[in-house]
């Protein structure tokens, strides 16, 4: 990109947030009632999380990967690519993040070990995980969207990659950053394009993704259970 | 409301017989004539006001935000458009364009902008584009952001030669690479160039606008209204006094006059979603334009706001 310096977030924008919001509001109704099942199966995912074992661990593992691919094929790749040639792309990285799920959530079963004793960074996923879930998909009608725009964990990228990030910080243990990645980069890019309409929602994406940050490299200097022991 | 206004300001021009030369078009209603200026390579006359597509376009799949996009269409044909502007790097925005086409069976008087964006392998962009359009064949096709310019221009002559294009052209956008567009300018024997001049973005003032004129290259304005901006900074201000006196009645319609009337420019392409807003910027093309010393009251006027 030639002159980089000159271009502004702006520069970027391929639509306008009408056209945005409007893109959630009729993938609402297109995809009705899968956001009632989403909803049951983000509280499922808090459950598991609060109460931990091997068999819950891979069932949270499970509904997030699940979530990733939905909304790779039914949001990216089929709603988002018509209006941002970038959401292909996108969609192979949020197909990516439900593989890796996968490996390390339901072959490997790194959800449901035991917490240490004093796990700061698990506490914190717990909060983000809630966030993302329980609270996000809110923020959008407060804050003078419609209702019918809402944006629901589990079929919607953002509050998918929000909860994603705190159930991966809650998993007793070290850091999975390669869990962590991809989540973060979505907070970046879809933080930056909500900027960009001038949504102050972005900055919720923006704190997740430090926070989330933060609380993995803390997790780094937290002994692991073994350790521990 | 302003839409009305506007006519009536527009009947009264044309009362005063105030347009400058001009050719009616099929579709457009008669009233006054439409300001015209000719791409100097043809002679062939345009009106000073096109269509962009940048954005407002991009709608996707919604069908009520597309029958909306046809609806602005169908507006800036009745009011005598006829250049619409499009790019595979809008997004939806060319089917939309197809679409809203097709919904008004293909007005005859379609002025079909479109341009090449990828780095390698512009053929098949452009086939796919036109598929897009749904139309026989492009007016102009230009290098969009110069890239890849080397490749595309030869390609772009080509198809000019054989009779499947019939104006070539290059484009830059908010000041960039105008060192590049000047060498592609002095070297190329371009139909148009396409590049950001407005009101508060006039360095294409120095060097590219009159050497374009120079080379006989007609100029397509981008960003008249830097996406909007100009016209909510500008919108509680009061206008000039002067704007009365070529008959403006709001912001739009001044800062579309002023970029217009630059000797070397051939139109201003606004993009916009609503059809009221397409009326209003049409009539831009419509009544006196400023002269020099007028121009150089505006651009005083607006930076002192």
């Amino acid at each position: 990109m030639s002159e980089w310096w000159t271009y502004r977030l702006s520069n970027f924008l391929l639509f306008s947030p009408r056209t945005y919001y409007r893109l959630f509001e009729l993938y609402n109704a297109a995809i009705w009632p899968a956001q009632a099942a989403a909803a049951l199966a983000g509280i499922a995912v808090l459950y598991c999380l609060l109460r931990p074992s091997r068999g819950r661990g891979r069932i949270a593992a499970v509904i997030l990967a699940a979530s990733w691919t939905w909304v790779a094929v039914a949001f990216l790749a089929k709603r988002y690519a018509t209006i941002n040639f970038a959401a292909v792309q996108f969609a192979w990285g949020f197909g990516i993040e439900a593989a890796l799920l996968v490996w390390t959530g339901v072959i490997r079963a790194a959800f449901g070990a035991p917490k240490p004793r004093g796990a700061r960074a698990g506490g914190a996923g717990l909060w983000i995980c809630a966030f993302g879930i329980a609270l996000h998909p809110f923020l959008g009608p407060l804050l003078g969207r419609e209702w019918r725009g809402i944006e629901i964990f589990g079929v919607a990228p953002d509050p998918t990659a929000i909860a994603t990030l705190g159930a991966v910080l809650s998993a007793a243990g070290r850091a999975r950053w390669h869990l962590l990645v991809i989540p973060i980069l979505w907070c970046g890019i879809s933080g930056a394009t909500l900027l960009a309409m001038k949504d102050s929602r972005c900055w919720i994406l923006f704190a997740a993704a430090v926070i989330a940050l933060f609380a993995a490299f803390r997790k780094r200097s937290t002994p692991s259970p073994r350790r521990a022991g | 409301m302003r839409g009305i206004d506007r006519r009536e300001l527009i009947l009264s021009l044309a009362a005063a017989g105030a347009a400058a030369a001009a050719r009616p078009l099929s579709a457009a209603p008669a009233r006054a004539s439409i300001l015209e200026k000719p791409v100097q390579s043809s002679g062939e006359k345009l009106p000073l006001v096109g269509l962009g597509s940048w954005i407002t376009f991009n709608v996707g799949d919604d069908p009520a935000a597309r029958d909306s996009c046809a609806e602005v269409m169908r507006a800036f044909f009745q009011e005598g458009g006829r250049l619409i502007d499009s790019s595979p790097m809008y997004g939806s925005s060319q089917e939309v364009i197809g679409y809203g086409l097709a919904r008004l069976n293909h007005p005859a008087q379609l002025f079909s902008a479109d341009k090449v964006w990828t780095s390698s392998g512009g053929a098949a962009q452009i086939e796919e584009s036109r598929k897009r359009w749904g139309v026989a064949r492009f007016d102009l096709l230009e290098v969009h952001n110069l890239l890849s310019w080397e490749e595309h221009l030869p390609k772009l002559f080509e198809m000019k030669a054989a009779g499947r294009l019939r104006y070539v052209g290059i484009t830059t956008s908010e000041g960039r690479r105008h060192d590049e567009m000047e060498k592609v300018l002095r070297g190329k024997p371009l139909d148009f160039v396409q590049l950001t001049y407005n009101v508060l973005d006039r360095e294409a003032e120095s060097r590219l606008l009159p050497l374009a004129r120079d080379r006989g290259a007609a100029v397509i304005c981008n960003r008249p209204f830097r996406r909007g901006e100009l016209i909510q900074k500008f919108d509680k201000k009061p206008l000039p006094p002067f704007a009365a006196e070529i008959g403006c009645s709001g912001w739009p319609q001044l800062l579309l006059k002023f970029i217009v009337s630059h000797p070397a420019v051939a139109c201003a392409i606004p993009a916009t979603s609503r059809a009221d807003h397409v009326r209003e910027n049409l009539g831009a093309s419509y009544g006196r334009l400023p002269d020099e010393a007028m121009r150089r009251r505006i651009v005083e006027y607006v930076e002192k706001l």
